[in-house]
């Protein structure tokens, strides 16, 4: 884990091998062309130094060879440019299938939470052969998730769901970095990712797993401590007063001002924190702001827990009368991937189908 | 027509010097209260010198203290206010300022044939809003330092630094409304000013550069102004703009703050690819190979450079099609910088090169600036900058264009135009080692730095992981190698003021307006407004005529 | 940017002192001209990254923001966009006076444009005072009281209402400023030869000025009030 001298980093995921050979493709092309203009340099400086008899008769040339340069170097641009953009979408858009964490990075620390509920501080566990996508949220300043062997990188952001996802091919330790600059112990807000094998890992999320709440779970409980089932009911119950939450991830929500969304966990947080933002049609807008109420975490376990609310089939809501309540949705919009609706259940599986942006949403 | 002006201006008289920009008056007051432009020039050269051993001082301190990966000789705090002060004071307070401050208020209006800039009192201006810029950042300095580095990310600098970022931020803006003032001088200066004969087409290469330059100082500064000015809003008035709490997006300041910063790194470039253009020329005796195509390259690239500073963003959660176009628009910029490189290479074919001090120069800007080219398209390419992005990698490929670049083209201009600028000429040996000097002192400081970004050391670290000892130990000492190279310039320019050989109007036997007055010239430039009629660097149709 | 076709046509009456850098009149006339357009290009980017900035949130939160404008008043913004057009026409009647060489009008001229410029300014510190009456000045740790949803992004709005109106009046400011400096020359009949130069530019400034309030106005009161209307 960088204790030893190196020239090269350690490569440890699907990326590192795509990512290498386009830069050791550019670090021979730019020695090529570094070696050719230096050769060109010292070759004519010699030549037509002023002790040398040679020709110095002035030409008048036109601007052919500049144009033929140009010519030849624009189509190279393109091709870098194209290689570069094609390991960049391999970089940015996570496998279906990819297993789901959610980061909140703070003043100096990463915090980390899998699917199951398991929490971890500044190191994170994860298996070999398998996608693993974060979901990452700042509590305060803007920080960046860096794993050099896996050459993939993501700002996190405060305000706004960024995500990156690896698949890890080595088991070890591998460093992680802040790569953006966040004060004062910046140089110290470093983990590590343990990649073991899946045997190993599940071993590992075996062990005492149980200590620590699904997210799911804690959403419910969230949700019925800020009884949001109130208004959010199911949507084949009367008083519902807000729109159902049955389905609603990745389902198109009409709003009223006649757009739609995608219901992606950008478009939850948003709707819990900011919900006056993006009204749905045909809903009064009577629900409170809940910014500065809800941690960070406690939004993405509510959300964890809203994702585990299946389709029409839903049950559970307990429902507590009170006021507030979050997020909103159209009942009509079918969920994508209906699943258990029991918010014991691991979220993991259903988890971001593939048209989420990227956590690029504007 | 060469011969005339020099000979009749620049007659050696041992009895009495005849009256130049420097012995008409001597008083402070003469100093302070100047509108020439030479004076002026000079001023700047004063200043841009202090803040660049100011920031020098910094960079050493922290290479020092990078040596161990373990903090010894400071804490973070201190380590982090280094590396901002070191960032602040030699973007703001020396790159931008520096080749147009110094060279380019002194050569232009002589360039163009002028008598001064078309306003010599905003030049005036200019300096002394420059100056109290930057007595904002030595009151910051000397109160306690500010910690943000010198992109300002917001949240950081709006909320959570409890740093002088204030004060700082009002430096800077101070500052920013000189830089406009000289780009809107030297816009109007071309413009108007050029004596008759000096058609665009015969512009040295130097005047089209700065011209450019000016372009996007008085562009882009003005964004710079209104990003800071809410940043201030911010903090002083409590305003929340880009306060993620109140739904403000703290990745907008990066948008308009990279709207200007990234144009401002060919500010900082382009005066120096002007300078590299005059002295390739002067001495490979020879035309600058393709003239025309080198003077559109600089509006290429000013033009471009305002439509790319998305790459500095792609991981910070723009969407990856809007990284597409930038990083597409980012390869186009290498075009117009790749026709420069090219044709300041031929400018030597068929030339009569020599190796004075300023050529060496030129030839180390020549490979540095090709690596720090080379290295940004590795920075364009998406692919590989969401690997590099903020690692030392960055810090190595800006270090190549802006000290490889410009500061190289700085000091070769300085040595060139020396003898113009004092009327003394410099220890020829000396500058010769000191320019080799330069150029290994600076690749060991730097290119260990691309080894090191590429395994993974983020920048604006204070402590690190042992496995980069090695690198950054060959970094440090690069370093000092660096630093003292750069203290022999100033000796012995210095010295030569008093004991250097008086310098003949022409040392070089250079074409250009400058050459035919005195050295140095007189207070309103030439004896009488020169007729221009004969193209740039004409070193060919002059060959038979110039040695009279 | 044609400079030269702003050129009056009767510099031969008597040319004004030419100052010592500057080859003739005509040199120094187009230098200064083209120095003012040059400047005000450096305005338009930086009022134009502001109203960039405006316009990005705009549209991120266009219904904080529609229920916000609401608060401005629409009347008092007619108002003051009428009496800063007016401004704007005694001060090209200034211009046109100092063409045709009557001094004194031209005093006159730039008296009305300044007491039309107080006049906006008034109105503008009344709008300032109504918003901190009412709590809606986001200003250092004033408390912020707003009834209607969203108040942060609400917050974001009066920032920018603040800042952008408050840099805009600034510049008023120092319009009004410098016009005062010229009124003495004025009446001293300094401008009967015509030597307009000084005119034009704090006119072409002043202009510059108006324009701005032509977009800072639309912007903050007018656009998509209705959008919150049913409110």
């Amino acid at each position: 884990m960088n204790t030893e001298f190196q020239i090269f980093p350690d490569a440890a995921s699907t990326a590192a091998g795509k990512v290498d050979a386009l830069y050791l493709f550019m670090v021979v092309l730019s020695a090529v062309l570094s070696v050719f203009v230096a050769g060109l340099v010292t070759y004519l400086a010699i030549r037509y130094r002023r002790a040398n008899n040679v020709n110095r008769e002035h030409v008048d040339h036109g601007n052919t060879i500049e144009y033929i340069a140009m010519a030849i170097s624009f189509p190279i641009l393109m091709g870098i440019f194209l290689w570069g953009a094609k390991v960049c979408f391999f970089l940015f858009r996570a496998p279906e299938q990819a297993m789901p964490i959610t980061v909140v990075a703070k003043q100096w620390m990463w915090k980390f939470q899998h699917a199951d509920g398991r929490r971890e501080i500044d190191t994170l566990h994860i298996p070999t052969g398998q996608p693993v996508k974060l979901t990452m949220v700042s509590q305060d300043v803007i920080h960046s998730f860096f794993v050099p062997a896996f050459r993939t990188k993501q700002d996190v952001l405060p305000g706004r769901y960024t995500s990156v996802w690896f698949e890890a091919t080595q088991p070890g330790e591998y460093r992680l970095y802040c790569a953006e600059y966040c004060g004062t112990n910046h140089s110290r807000m470093i983990g590590k990712v343990i990649v073991q094998s899946p045997e190993d890992f599940a071993r590992w999320m075996a062990g005492d797993a149980a200590s620590d709440e699904p997210p799911a779970e804690t959403g419910r409980n969230l949700f019925e401590q800020y009884q949001c089932g109130t208004c959010h009911r199911p949507a084949n119950e009367e008083g519902a007063r807000g729109p159902t939450l049955e389905g609603l991830f990745q389902s198109r929500v009409p709003l009223a001002g006649g757009q739609t969304v995608v219901a992606d966990e950008t478009y939850m947080r948003e709707s819990i924190l900011r919900p006056a933002q993006k009204q749905v049609a045909g809903y009064q807008q009577i629900m409170p702001t809940y910014e500065g109420q809800v941690s960070e975490e406690g939004v993405m376990h509510l959300i964890a827990y809203i994702k585990t609310l299946g389709a029409p089939a839903a049950t559970k809501p307990a429902a507590a009368p009170a006021p507030g309540s979050p997020a909103a949705t159209e009942p009509a919009a079918p969920a994508t991937e209906p699943t258990v609706d029991t918010p014991t259940a691991a979220p993991a599986t259903e988890d971001n189908a593939a048209n989420e942006s990227e956590g690029n949403a504007p | 027509m060469t011969g005339e002006i020099a000979s009749t201006t620049a007659l050696p008289n041992p009895e009495r010097e005849p009256k130049n920009y420097l012995n008409a008056a001597w008083t402070v007051r003469s100093w302070l209260l100047t509108v020439d432009h030479k004076r002026i020039g000079l001023l700047y050269l004063a200043g841009i010198t202090f803040f660049f051993l100011l920031g020098g001082a910094a960079a050493g301190l922290f290479r020092l203290e990078l040596m161990t990966p373990q903090s010894d000789l400071m804490e973070s705090e201190t380590y982090n206010k280094l590396f901002t002060l070191h960032g602040i004071i030699m973007i703001f307070f020396f790159l931008v300022p520096g080749i147009p401050g110094v060279l380019g208020n002194f050569l232009i209006p002589i360039m163009i044939g002028a008598r001064d800039m078309a306003f010599p009192k905003l030049n005036l201006m200019s300096w002394y809003l420059f100056m109290i810029g930057g007595c904002f950042t030595l009151y910051v300095t000397v109160a306690g330092g500010v910690d943000t580095g010198w992109t300002f990310y917001t949240p950081y600098s709006s909320t959570y630094s409890n740093t002088y970022v204030m004060a700082t931020a009002v430096g800077i803006f101070i500052t920013g409304f000189s830089s406009i003032l000289t780009g809107l001088n030297f816009i109007v200066t071309v413009h108007k000013m050029r004596c008759p004969g000096m058609t665009w087409f015969r512009l040295p290469l130097f005047v089209w550069a700065n011209y450019a330059t000016a372009l996007i100082m008085v562009l882009g500064t003005p964004v710079l102004a209104i990003t800071i000015l809410l940043v201030a809003l911010e903090r002083g008035l409590k305003i929340g703009i880009f306060d993620p709490r109140l739904g403000g997006d703290p990745v907008l300041f990066q948008h308009l703050f990279w709207f200007y910063s990234h144009p401002a790194v060919y500010i900082m470039v382009l005066p120096a690819m002007g300078v590299i253009s005059e002295l390739v020329a002067a001495f490979s005796r020879n035309r600058i190979f393709g003239y025309k195509l080198v003077a559109f390259a600089s509006l290429a690239i000013a033009v471009l450079g305002f439509l790319v500073w998305g790459h500095h963003m792609f991981v910070s959660g723009q969407s990856l099609y809007a990284g597409m176009v930038f990083s597409v628009l980012s390869m186009l910029i290498a075009i117009p910088s790749a026709i420069k490189v090219f044709n300041w290479t031929l400018t030597l074919w068929r030339g009569e090169v020599t190796f004075s001090t300023p050529m060496l120069y030129s030839i180390g800007f020549l490979g540095l600036f090709t690596i720090g080219g080379l290295t940004g398209l590795f920075l364009a390419t998406l692919g590989i900058d969401v690997h590099v992005h903020d690692t030392y990698f960055v810090v190595a490929h800006f270090h190549y264009v802006m000290v490889g670049g410009t500061v190289m083209a700085y000091l070769g201009g300085i040595h060139y135009w020396w003898p113009k600028m004092t009327g003394r000429m410099y220890p020829e040996g000396w500058a010769r080692f000191s320019a080799v000097l330069v150029f290994v002192g600076f690749n060991l400081t730097f290119f260990p730095q691309f080894i090191l970004g590429y395994l993974g050391m983020p920048r604006r670290y204070h402590v690190y992981d042992e496995g980069f000892q090695v690198l950054n130990v060959m970094s440090t000492a690069g370093a000092s190698i660096l630093g003292i190279a750069y203290l022999f310039p100033i000796t012995y320019l210095i010295w030569s003021l008093k004991y250097g050989p008086k310098a003949p109007a022409n040392p070089w036997n250079a074409v250009g307006l400058e050459w035919m007055t005195s050295s140095p010239p007189p207070t309103e430039n030439f004896t009488e407004t020169p007729v221009v009629d004969f193209e740039a660097y004409e070193y060919h149709r002059n060959a038979a005529d110039s040695h009279g | 940017m044609s400079t030269t076709a702003t050129l009056p046509t009767h510099t031969a009456k008597k040319t004004p002192v030419v100052a010592h850098h500057f080859d003739d009149w005509t040199q120094q006339y187009d230098a200064c001209v083209l120095g003012m357009w040059t400047f005000l290009v450096t305005e338009v980017m930086f009022f134009g990254g502001a109203i960039a900035v405006y316009m990005i949130y705009r549209w991120q939160y266009p219904m904080a923001f529609a229920y916000a404008s609401q608060e401005l008043s629409a009347p008092l913004g007619t108002f003051n966009t009428f009496i800063l057009l007016t401004s704007s026409l005694t001060v090209a009647l200034g211009v046109r006076y100092a063409h045709t060489g009557e001094s004194r009008k031209v005093g006159w001229m730039l008296i009305s444009t300044i007491v039309l410029g107080a006049i906006f300014l008034g109105i503008k510190a009344y709008e300032y005072y109504t918003k901190f009456e009412h709590n809606l000045a986001p200003l250092l740790n004033l408390p912020f009281d707003y009834a209607g949803p969203d108040p942060g992004p609400t917050k974001i709005f009066f920032g920018l209402y603040f800042g952008m109106t408050g840099i805009h009046a600034l510049h008023m400011i120092i319009g009004v400023v410098l016009m005062a400096l010229y009124i003495p020359a004025a009446f001293r009949n300094e401008y009967r030869d015509g030597n307009s130069l000084g005119i034009e530019i704090i006119g072409l400034y002043w202009h510059f000025v108006d324009l701005v309030w032509i977009f800072l106005f639309p912007l903050l009161y007018l656009v998509d009030r209705s959008l919150a209307a049913p409110m």
